[in-house]
């Protein structure tokens, strides 16, 4: 049984005089343990509600609606009550946000916000307490943890900062960890030592690993399945290296091929996704992302596409999925979207049945990715 | 415990103290608002003056050349109705109407302003912090009862707000009948709301802050995370207001002492009380008013100057 089943997973907010939003619409996915699970799609498109519902982090107002499921290891965390959720926070399944400043108290030095997380759940005080921090601060790659301790936020530098999140999260070894942007607000160089970081520490400890991100270098380089996420529900579902080799859903083509190439030629346009993330159709009206699809037919127009299951174990939400590569080569002509858009240029022979890649290695689509 | 191969470790480590080289002062947040109003010729001007009018507070009445209730002038007869003698070196500022040294008496009552203004401000600070912190972090974090107490509170304090200060000052005072306590009391009482409502909405403020959802992500307390998260935090502006208030207060307790509902012995100097005699003999010696009158100007001024850069000093959208 996976680690972590999100089943159904639906998120609505009602203001009165105002339309209901449907921030999350149906989303199911799993996580098994030691697995490193990507949640992809541009903003707006659910990722960060979804963890937040997960956590029961989703600021309690009026009109805020959850329904579904949030299975981790047996209890539900949808259904569970305050107490016994603020005993699994942090202890069981941790979080990383997107902006380490704000995230961290300004007014109080890193120490105590570390020796807190201590205290709370592993019951660590005093001497212990600061040297087990002092510990977490060396484990994430702090030097002079001692001196870290007692500095402020302001005083360390963003990746620092971040490293320091990390070490509060993983402070009491969760079993699930979900990180919610964590290396937007960083430059590239601190992207890749934080990233570096979170998958040493995955490995390590076998933790599982939410990655929430728009970034698919992150993507490539990090996570063993993905979930390709647009209007609230998933759209497609692959394990890394199909996902790359042959995306289906044309949504993911288009995430894919609007990546910026290094070796494109100097007069080459970008390949943006047209329209935006608010022209979409509601569900019940067909593929959401039917207004701003270029292989829209007939079908897509009228109700929603059922989730297809393929024989490899992947599945995608659409009518006229892009065709596989190899297969039926006169396609790719035909196709505005440039089709497995991988700036490292898939092969036009590659086999489409190919197995899945073994998790935590397969360096290769990372080198691609990252240019 | 550490996990991470010993090359990328070496390496990340270069990085990291490359990284934080230019950040090696430690300095807390209060230190770095210390330089930056150090900086502030305001904030020296502010300081200077209130520096002298501590140590004049403090150690002035040890030093004063006549005692301050030692009615002489009419000892030696000078005071007759209708003539007030001026300065002269002996007396710098002349004798008041009961005959008495203006110029030890200013002296003598700066202790009675600093305290009658020191202690209202801390009267009102600690009720307004109280309430003000319930309300805060119960609309905070709270849910629908924390809203209710939030909503309780604030309507009391709204009450109190609805009165104008003097006129609320007056009838406190009134209630209580007239002395010193009375004075920081009623004086102290007058800063409760605005000390509450700020508190309040600092707070509100920031419990909506990327860390507070942080550290309930880590299972935090609410308890603890409003006491040790979102107070401190929310403190700054507090703490501005009360140098802001000191200034107020002395003028509010001057105000209260000048209609008579300050200390009903007279003979102790404080300013207020000196204003109120000096205003009959406004034709003689109109300098008799302006003293007392000027000395409550600076102190007020010195106070309102490095309150405001402190102001400065502490907003967030000017650290970098």
């Amino acid at each position: 049984m996976a680690l972590l089943d999100v089943e159904d997973l639906s998120v609505t907010f009602a203001r009165r005089g105002q339309r209901t939003v449907r921030a999350v619409d149906g989303v199911s996915f799993s996580v098994n343990a030691g697995e490193v699970v990507g949640l992809v799609g541009e903003s707006g498109c659910g990722k960060s509600v979804t963890s937040l519902a997960i956590m029961g982090l989703l600021p309690k107002q009026p009109g805020l609606q959850v329904s579904g499921k949030a299975v981790f290891d047996g209890t539900d965390l949808l259904q569970i009550d305050d107490r016994s959720r603020r005993d699994i926070r942090g202890r069981d399944v941790a979080m990383i946000f997107q902006d380490p400043l704000s995230s961290l108290n300004p007014v109080v030095p890193i120490g105590l916000q570390v020796t807190e997380v201590l205290t709370r759940h592993r019951g660590m005080r005093g001497e212990a307490a600061a040297k087990e921090a002092a510990q977490l601060l060396d484990r994430v790659g702090i030097p002079d943890p001692k001196r870290r301790l007692k500095e402020y936020p302001h005083q360390l530098s963003g990746g620092m900062r971040q490293r320091a999140l990390i070490a509060m999260a993983v402070a009491c070894q969760p079993r699930l960890l979900i990180a919610d942007e964590p290396t937007t607000a960083l430059d590239v160089t601190i992207q890749a030592q934080i990233l570096e970081l979170l998958k040493d520490l995955v490995q390590d400890s076998g933790t599982a690993l939410v990655m929430i991100t728009h970034d698919l270098g992150v993507v490539a380089g990090m996570c063993d399945t993905i979930n390709v996420l647009y209007g609230g529900r998933v759209v497609e579902t692959a394990r890394r290296r199909p996902l790359f080799r042959q995306p289906r859903h044309p949504y993911t083509v288009g995430l894919l091929g609007s990546v910026p190439r290094l070796d494109a030629g100097r007069g080459e346009r970008l390949n943006p996704i047209p329209g935006s993330v608010r022209d979409l159709l509601p569900w019940p009206d067909g593929c959401a992302f039917a207004p701003r699809c270029d292989r829209r037919v007939d079908a897509c127009i009228g109700e929603p596409p059922e989730l297809v299951l393929t024989h490899d174990g992947r599945s995608y939400r659409c009518v006229n999925p892009a065709p596989l590569p190899g297969l039926t080569p006169g396609d790719e002509v035909r196709t505005a979207v440039p089709g497995p858009a991988t700036p490292g240029s898939v092969p036009a022979q590659a086999v489409p049945d190919e197995p899945p890649a073994v998790p935590g290695l397969a360096a290769a689509p990372s080198e691609e990715e990252t240019p | 415990m550490t996990t991470i191969g010993g090359k990328k470790r070496e390496k990340i480590d270069r990085l990291a103290e490359l990284a934080a080289r230019d950040e090696e002062r430690g300095v807390s947040l209060w230190q770095d608002a210390f330089r930056r109003l150090r900086r502030n010729p305001a904030a020296i001007i502010g300081a200077v003056i209130l520096t002298i009018f501590v140590l004049v507070a403090l150690i002035g009445p040890f030093l004063v050349p006549y005692g301050p209730t030692d009615t002489m002038g009419i000892r030696e007869g000078l005071i007759k109705p209708g003539v007030i003698p001026g300065s002269s070196s002996e007396h710098w500022f002349g004798y008041d109407h009961q005959g008495r040294d203006v110029f030890s008496r200013m002296i003598v009552g700066a202790r009675q302003t600093l305290l009658v203004g020191v202690v209202a401000t801390l009267i009102g600070l600690a009720v307004g912090v109280l309430i003000g912190g319930v309300a805060g972090a119960a609309a905070g974090l709270g849910g629908r009862w924390g809203r209710w107490v939030d909503s309780t509170l604030m309507r009391f304090i709204d009450m109190l707000l609805a009165l104008p200060s003097l006129l609320l000052a007056v009838s406190i005072a009134a209630l209580l009948g007239p002395s010193l306590t009375t004075v920081m009391i009623a004086v102290g009482m007058v800063s409760v709301p605005v000390f509450a409502r700020l508190l309040r909405g600092s707070m509100i403020a920031q419990s909506n802050s990327d860390y507070v959802l942080a550290a309930t992500s880590l299972g935090v307390r609410k308890s603890k995370i409003a006491v040790a998260h979102v107070l401190p935090n929310s403190l700054a502006p507090v703490i501005v207001q009360a140098t802001l208030t000191l200034a107020t207060a002395i003028i509010e307790a001057a105000a209260l002492s000048f209609l008579g509902l300050g200390n009903p012995d007279s003979a102790t100097p404080e300013w207020g009380v000196m204003l109120a005699d000096a205003q009959q003999y406004l034709g003689i010696r109109p300098e008799l008013a302006i003293y007392p009158a000027v000395a409550i100007i600076i102190t007020a001024l010195g106070f309102t100057l490095l309150g405001e850069s402190m102001r400065e000093a502490l907003d967030p959208k000017l650290r970098k």
